[in-house]
Formats: C-alpha cells, sequence, structure tokens
C-alpha cells in the first residue's frame, strides 16, 4: 500500500513541515481570496458545535420555542449540564472508554510491533506468509465479524465484559504493516554490534529498537486510540448494562429515554465530545502527524 | 513475548555476523534459533489474530449454512438455503443499493471537497493550525455526537437548517423524514464529521511536492491555476487513488450515522447493508441468515477490491 509517501514525515525532526507554506511566490489577491474563502469554511466548520452549545445553554422551554434563535428569551443557564451529570452516567461511561481505549491501544502496540519486529528482522521460516496473511486480512471489514463474534463471545461467557469490548478489537492488520517499514528503516548495524555484545532478542527489541521507534509507535497509538474511543457498532452489540457502556453506546441510549429534552441531549453530546477535543487541543500537532503518517494504511 | 529469551544462549562467542557466515553448523544453529525468536515475537499477535479474526471467518461461514437462531436452536445444515433466499430477498437488494448510494454520493464529495481544502490552505496562509483545527475536530467526534447535532440542527421546526432555508425563502425541508432527502442528510452529515481525515492526508502529500517543481514553472510564467493543475494534481495521483479507494471501503461498511439519525428510515430508504445484517441477527435473531448476508457483502468488497487490484496492474504494465 502506499504508506511509502506519507511515512517520512515521521523521521522528520520536530515541525519541520507543519507550518511552512509551501507556495511562496503567490500575488496576494489570491492568497487573500483563499484566506476568505478557507475562512468562511472554517466558520461554518464550527456551526453544529456553537450551535449544540448555545442549545445546551438554554432551559429547555428556550430550547424549544419558536422563532429559534441563539440567545435564549431568559437567559444562558447550566441547569441541562447541571442535569446531566446528576442523573449520572457520562462519567462512569466516560471512564469505561477511557480503560477500554487504552487498553486495546496498549495491547494493540505491544503485539502489532513485536509481530512487525520479527518480520522485519528475524529470518524464520514461514514468515512470507505470516505477512503476506496479515495483509490479506486487511480487506476483511469488521462489520462481517459481528454475528460470529458475538456467538464466540456468548458461548464464552463474555457479553457484557470488558473482555468482550476489548479483545476483538486488538487486531489492526495495517498497524503491523505500518510498524514493519519502519523498522526496515533502522540501520541493522546498531543491533548487530548489541548482538555481537550477546544480549538477546528480546532485549534488542526492547533497549534499541523500539526507543528509536517513538515516532510511529506514538503515531500507531494516538490511531488505534481514536479509533476505540469513537467505535460504536461492536461495544453496542457486545454490552448491555449501563454500567459497561462506552461514551458512544451509552450516548445512543439517552438520546432514546430523554426525547425531546433537547438542551439535555446536547449538554450530553458536549460531555462525550470534551475529552479528546481537550486531548486534541494539547496534541495537536503529534495527532496530525500522527494520522498523516498511519491514514493511508487503512481504518 | 516471555518465551524469548534475554540472554543469548551458550556458544554466543563462536555465533557469526550475520552477513559472512563461516560453517554450516553455525548456519543451521542459527535459524533454528531464529525460526523459534521469529515465531515467539509473532505468537502474541497469531493468537489474537486466529481466535478473534480466523475463527470468527470460519464460524461464521458454518453458521451461514445452518438455520441458527439467536436463541441457539435450529442449528443443523441446511446447505445454501439462507443464500437462495437472500439473493431473492428484496429488502436485502434495497439495503445492497442503499449502501452503494451512499457510497458513491459520499465518496466524491469526500475526495473533491477535501482537496479543495487541502489546496487552499496550502496557498501559504497564516494561522495553519487554525485551519487544521476547523477541519479535522469533528473527525475526533464519536458517531452518536455527530448524530445528535445533526438531527438537532435537521428539526423540522427548531433546527438550524430550516431557519436558514426560511431566510432565504425557501419552504422548510423534512430533511430525515423524506425518503428523497434523507440519505442527503445523512451524507452532509458524513462530510461535516469525516472530511477532515481525507483533507489531512493530502496535505500532508502537498507539503511532500518538492518546491523546486513549483519554482521551475513559475520561472516559465505559469500562473497558480496552472500550476495547481499541472504541478499539483499529478503529483497528487497516488494519494488519490489510494483516498479513493480507503473511502470506498469505509463508506461501504456505514452504519453508525444512519442508524442513529434516521434508524434506516423512513420505510427503509436509508438502511443500510451492514444494518440489514445487524437486524437480521438481532432483531430476527436469523444467526444464520444474518452470517450469510454477512458473505454476500464480504464478496462485494472482495470483488471491488479485486477490481482495483487489476486495473492498477493494467496501469502499471
Amino acid at each position: 500500500m502506499a504508506t511509502t509517501t506519507l511515512s517520512k514525515p515521521a523521521l522528520r525532526p520536530k515541525g519541520s513541515t507543519e507550518t511552512v507554506p509551501n507556495r511562496r511566490p503567490k500575488t496576494p489577491l489570491s492568497r487573500i481570496l483563499a484566506t476568505v474563502v478557507v475562512s468562511v469554511l472554517a466558520v461554518a466548520w464550527l456551526v453544529p458545535f456553537a450551535w449544540a452549545t448555545a442549545t445546551a445553554l438554554k432551559s429547555e422551554t428556550d430550547a424549544a420555542s419558536t422563532p429559534i434563535s441563539w440567545i435564549p428569551a431568559s437567559g444562558f443557564t447550566l441547569d441541562a449540564f447541571a442535569k446531566v451529570l446528576q442523573s449520572g452516567n457520562i462519567p462512569t461511561w466516560t471512564l469505561n472508554s477511557l480503560f477500554t481505549s487504552a487498553a486495546i491501544t496498549a495491547i494493540t502496540l505491544v503485539i502489532s510491533a513485536s509481530v512487525a519486529y520479527a518480520i522485519s528482522r528475524i529470518d524464520f521460516r514461514g514468515k512470507r506468509m505470516l505477512m503476506g496473511v496479515i495483509v490479506a486480512s486487511i480487506i476483511i471489514p469488521p462489520p462481517v465479524l459481528i454475528i460470529p463474534l458475538f456467538q464466540q463471545m456468548q458461548s464464552l461467557n463474555l457479553i457484557d465484559t470488558y473482555w468482550a469490548l476489548i479483545l476483538p478489537q486488538v487486531i489492526h492488520s495495517p498497524m503491523v504493516f505500518v510498524l514493519k517499514k519502519f523498522f526496515d528503516q533502522i540501520p541493522r548495524e546498531l543491533e548487530e554490534a548489541a548482538l555481537m555484545d550477546g544480549a538477546g532478542r528480546l532485549r534488542i527489541f526492547t533497549t534499541i529498537v523500539l526507543p528509536l521507534s517513538r515516532p510511529i509507535l506514538a503515531a500507531v497509538a494516538i490511531f488505534v486510540f481514536i479509533g476505540a474511543w469513537n467505535n460504536f457498532l461492536w461495544p453496542f452489540i457486545a454490552t448491555n448494562e449501563s454500567s459497561l457502556l462506552t461514551l458512544p453506546v451509552g450516548l445512543q441510549t439517552i438520546k432514546s429515554a430523554y426525547g425531546i429534552q433537547y438542551a439535555q441531549n446536547m449538554a450530553s453530546a458536549l460531555l462525550a465530545a470534551l475529552p479528546l477535543i481537550v486531548v486534541f487541543l494539547f496534541f495537536q500537532r503529534q495527532i496530525i502527524r500522527g494520522v498523516a503518517t498511519t491514514g493511508l494504511a487503512g481504518t | 513475548m516471555s518465551t524469548a529469551p534475554t540472554t543469548a544462549p551458550a556458544g554466543k562467542s563462536t555465533r557469526s555476523r550475520r552477513d559472512d557466515i563461516p560453517a554450516p553448523a553455525a548456519k543451521s544453529s542459527r535459524s533454528r534459533r531464529d525460526n523459534i525468536h521469529g515465531w515467539a515475537f509473532s505468537a502474541p499477535f497469531l493468537v489474537f489474530f486466529l481466535t478473534f479474526l480466523v475463527w470468527p471467518m470460519i464460524s461464521g461461514a458454518v453458521m451461514s449454512l445452518t438455520g441458527k437462531s439467536l436463541t441457539g436452536a435450529n442449528s443443523g445444515f441446511i446447505g445454501l438455503a439462507n443464500y437462495t433466499e437472500a439473493f431473492a430477498d428484496q429488502d436485502m437488494w434495497r439495503s445492497l443499493g442503499n449502501t452503494l448510494y451512499f457510497t458513491l454520493i459520499s465518496t466524491v464529495p469526500l475526495v473533491v471537497i477535501a482537496l479543495a481544502l487541502a489546496a487552499l490552505v496550502n496557498m501559504g496562509l497564516p494561522a495553519q493550525w487554525l485551519w487544521r483545527l476547523s477541519f479535522f475536530s469533528p473527525f475526533l467526534l464519536a458517531s452518536t455526537v455527530v448524530s445528535l447535532f445533526f438531527a438537532w440542527m435537521y428539526n423540522p421546526e427548531l433546527g438550524l437548517f430550516n431557519d436558514l432555508l426560511a431566510n432565504l425563502g425557501i419552504p422548510p425541508v423534512a430533511w430525515l423524514n423524506d425518503p428523497s432527502v434523507a440519505m442527503w442528510a445523512v451524507v452532509i452529515a458524513t462530510v461535516w464529521w469525516t472530511v477532515g481525515f481525507n483533507f489531512l492526508l493530502y496535505l500532508a502529500a502537498l507539503q511532500n511536492i518538492p518546491q523546486q517543481h513549483y519554482e521551475a514553472a513559475s520561472l516559465d510564467g505559469a500562473g497558480g491555476w496552472r500550476q495547481f493543475f499541472s504541478i499539483s494534481l499529478p503529483q497528487l495521483g497516488p494519494t488519490t487513488v489510494m483516498i479513493v479507494i480507503l473511502q470506498i471501503l469505509a463508506s461501504l461498511k456505514v452504519f453508525d450515522q444512519i442508524y442513529q439519525m434516521t434508524e434506516g428510515g423512513p420505510g427503509g430508504a436509508t438502511r443500510s447493508i451492514v444494518q440489514y445484517i445487524f437486524e437480521a441477527g438481532f432483531t430476527g435473531y436469523r444467526l444464520g441468515y444474518s452470517a450469510a448476508i454477512s458473505y454476500i457483502f464480504f464478496g462485494l468488497i472482495l470483488l471491488i477490491a479485486l477490481a482495483q487490484v487489476f486495473t492498477a496492474r493494467k496501469r502499471s504494465a
């Protein structure tokens, strides 16, 4: 796959490509025009957030009154947020999402990096076939597996457990491929010196290869974490009990339970959106580079 | 992982470097050790891979040949009956048609708008981080959040969209309740949600194009448009092929936002094939039938993937 074109930025020093405008010789007019167009679009892109926020800060009566207005007649209020937090499963669901996504990311990193290392560095019998099978599996769409996976989890008595949420979500074949490509670029001399000194494979892997691979490991971790955090279909099937739901699934149950309480619906949605948006504001650069690096390898 | 030894076995002092192997004996011991190490490092991934990917693929195939229900009854073999039923099932074909329709009308804007945004932002605009933030941040939202936002904006009386139309003197639209509009409403929400991802990929690809190309072109007097069409666009070719393929495969799997916003309605007008699989299994209780439709869906994905490989071969040949 075409990861080659994009796996380079990760190797570059920090921020080298990020903010450098690419085409200097431009007539100012076209650049001003472009800025105006992009600004208008960017504002349009923020409207759903803004409208949700405006609604969440209204009383239910104001939220449901016509004609609609951005400024409520009886002033802004935090009632909806307070109600949602009191009636409260959102904190529990946030913790569930955090825990399961972190576990999925950690397991994915460990198992993908070690198999990728083996394929990149060790000459073992069956390695080509193994790589072929892993690459071929990229084509299998997860929804095809939901019925047999449900059946499997049911027979293992794992429905409505964290195990059911975590275990089936740790196979990310494209990420094995991404990691393998990165390991291929690390000079072998570094490891050979250590081999001569009598270091074992596992030592070399954990003390030489992994530290050198921090950028790609971060990129893979970000990609897997975002995917796990937002995954809906499988957690929706694998859990029923309210205390075990992840945020996206929990939100779906709120929607049907609250019905027409618009302000509370929007408050819940914003609270659910908050964690990743905050993380994004802090780690914008890393996240963007991570997505650009791993993105083309597929989801 | 724990099976891989942390210290090298005895005889390490005589071990050769990988490229100059002096004696055949050393070679065979090295390769045996490599075989053990290789599989030991692969084992953890393999365990998950076999248990949660290969096994479900097999058991799903077997299940599709049975009349198995969610309660576990009727697990006897019924041959290809599920498949013959599915191929005669109007609802299955309709869901498949809806899915292809969604894929078509979502992929085009998700690629074209992403490219246009990236090209504009790459023109040396100030505050690069701001544009990335605006266009990419929706991608970080869960589908449920996106659906709540848009269902609210699509509200016939209280929604922003109809308010905007009213200001323009256009009569209100029943966004999610009109069979001819609902799929487009879902596409608008989807574009808002995920176009930022393709936008980032395009932006990264644009920034990888060597600056000298543009400098040479401007010396030759080529203007901005000319440079975009004769340099940027051809250089973005491989990226575009990949983005289109990945987008098609992603769109074919659509379920979340449709299920959350319309539940497949009105009257099945937006029901996707994944929702049909889900409903056959979990509301219709027919696991066997549902597994068969899963395999039909998989067959479609395989066909598209093979077609892509074929055309790629032809082009490079």
